[in-house]
């Protein structure tokens, strides 16, 4: 088979008639030249501002190279125990905050729901308040709480709990709306009590979405405990912080690793129980 | 005589009682396991929660109607409690310009990683293989972590956080871009390949165009988290508004600590109302 080559003049034939096919019409042209030169202008604004310069990163390059040299082989250091409590504790933060915002939230779910409170104002002003919460980052509860109870994990505790109250309730919300009335009705139809049609009506369909999420909660927060320690609140993040205070760089690595590790093993734990109990 | 089926019934009944009550105490000795761990003794409880409602009832300004309105001289009104609303607000626009780019370069880090760690477009399992492991190393270290260590290396300053929020992003986004491109229609690739065009080409012209849009709306769904890691990531001394907001609390300035945390709160919200709205627009432009 030949291939016939399409004549130059051909091509500025069909290019005449057919503008469009051949570029984007001027207006469209010049509106993505603007965009462009907007962009790259608040590129570096930015980069002037922050004072990022390749001979600065350079600089830094090279002494995160000396870092990264000094980390291996990491090396677990003399205290071994300290290391394994810590791990604990981040482990047990996560268990004992997660279940602990899953009890307050089954209650505030009920209260954003829109089934369940029909007034309009009081449902948007609930659900915005869930809202403003999860605006605010673990750390900063960690931080408050550390100052209120004191150093310690149960500040982590409270911290966890506190930010995840609102994660829960909004998810238990939505659950608490999508679940099906028609289950409700029926037990109502025959007689039940309305405590009955939550328990019966309602119950077994939200039941396993809530414990779903609760599992992935203690997931994401066995993430987020493994740092609260940094502003005191207990776990292995005080221990990686101290490490980094005093550079001992192959401890900080040999810390990371079991981080890793550690949330490795708690997906794990989690999808097996999380398969079990939904199936 | 008991029917059958009551009989069946009772022992089905009974077995799951036994389960729930098999799996109600495996609960209750992990929580008290883990109360015990985390040092949450019933007397510390009892000691603390009452300096938790202390703490907080401090947060709390004062106000007075009489003065609401007043200059930020006159006590009890709302110009008083945000009396630095100046460099608070010029601190939280520094923050969401460092959570910005710092969502630009770990996006373009994904975004330069996920072909390569995408399944249908590896050019060999062993390439696939280590661009894997390289976002989940990226993804799984978390973001304060890369900021204590990379403000030894960067020094103090807003660099530290942004490379240290950076890192963590191409992780996080590298493994969306690689799963949106394992879904994407292979035809368009199939056709560049078999004219004659090079792996490049392929991606330019085949997959690019398919999967842009959703690469728009995962980086900004990332921009939205990033902001909040932004907000804290000063605590370490990395910049941005957590630097104020740590002295703050340190000092106990109750009532600072309230206004930033509430300025905190509104700029998320309206940055994730903004988001929302041109994560809409980018899914809509996908093909029709």
């Amino acid at each position: 088979m030949s291939t016939e080559r399409i004549a130059a003049a051909e091509v500025a034939r069909w290019r005449a008639r057919l503008p469009r096919a051949f570029a984007p019409a001027p207006a469209v042209r010049v509106a993505r030249v603007l965009a462009w030169a907007a962009f790259l202008g608040w590129l570096g604004a930015v980069l002037w501002w922050f004072d990022i310069t390749p001979a600065r990163l350079w600089r830094g390059l090279s002494g995160l190279f000396t870092i990264i040299r000094l980390m291996i082989p990491p090396s677990p250091g003399a205290q071994w125990a300290d290391i394994l409590k810590g791990l604990a504790q981040s482990v047990a933060m996560a268990f004992l905050g997660s279940f602990a915002a899953m009890v307050l939230a089954v209650p505030l779910g009920f209260l954003g729901a829109r089934n369940v409170v029909v007034n309009l104002l009081a449902h948007f002003s609930i659900r915005r308040v869930f809202d403003g919460l999860r605006g605010m980052d673990q750390l900063i509860w960690a931080l408050a709480f550390v100052r209120a109870v004191g150093l310690g994990p149960l500040a982590g505790v409270l911290a966890i709990m506190a930010a995840e109250v609102a994660v829960l309730a909004k998810l238990f919300a939505e659950a608490i709306e999508n679940a099906d009335p028609g289950q409700g009705e029926a037990v109502v139809a025959v007689g039940g009590h309305p405590l009955l049609r939550l328990r019966y009506g309602l119950l077994p369909q939200v039941l396993p979405v809530m414990l779903a999420q609760f599992l992935y909660a203690v997931e994401s927060n066995t993430r987020s405990a493994s740092i609260l320690g940094v502003v005191g609140a207990g776990g292995i993040g005080l221990q990686i912080a101290e490490r980094i205070k005093v550079r001992y760089w192959d401890e900080v690595l040999f810390i990371i690793l079991l981080i890793l590790a550690m949330v490795a093993a708690i997906d794990f734990i989690s999808a097996r129980i999380r398969r079990r109990l939904i199936g | 005589m008991t029917p059958p089926f009551e009989t069946a019934w009772q022992i089905r009944r009974r077995a799951r009682l036994l389960a729930g009550l098999g799996w109600g105490g495996v609960l209750l000795a992990c929580l008290l396991l883990s109360a015990w761990v985390s040092e949450a003794y019933p007397a510390a409880l009892l000691a603390g929660l009452p300096r938790v409602g202390e703490y907080f009832a401090k947060l709390v300004p004062t106000l007075h109607w009489a003065t609401l309105f007043g200059g930020t001289k006159a006590e009890g009104s709302l110009a008083y409690w945000f009396y630095r609303l100046d460099s608070w607000a010029w601190l939280l626009f520094e923050t969401s310009q460092m959570a910005a780019l710092a969502t630009l370069g770990g996006a373009v880090g994904g975004l330069l990683l996920c072909f390569p760690a995408a399944a249908n477009l590896a050019p060999n399992r062993a390439v696939y293989l280590l661009c894997r492991r390289l976002l989940e190393l990226f993804r799984s270290v978390p973001d304060l972590v890369y900021a204590l260590i990379l403000v030894w290396a960067f020094g103090v300053g807003p660099l530290a956080g942004i490379l240290a929020i950076g890192l963590h992003t191409v992780g996080a986004t590298g493994k969306l871009f690689a799963e949106v491109v394992e879904n994407a229609d292979m035809q368009p690739w199939e056709g560049v390949r078999a004219a004659g065009g090079t792996w490049l080409h392929g991606v330019r012209f085949a997959i690019l165009p398919q999967v842009l849009p959703n690469f728009l709306s995962y980086t900004l769904l990332r921009f939205e988290i990033n902001v909040r890691g932004a907000t804290v990531i000063g605590f370490v001394g990395a910049g941005g508004i957590g630097q104020e907001l740590y002295q703050v609390i340190s000092f106990n300035y109750y009532e600072e600590i309230s206004a930033i945390v509430l300025l905190i709160v509104l700029v998320v919200a309206a940055i994730d109302l903004a988001s929302e709205r041109l994560r809409g627009w980018a899914a809509g432009q996908g093909t029709p």
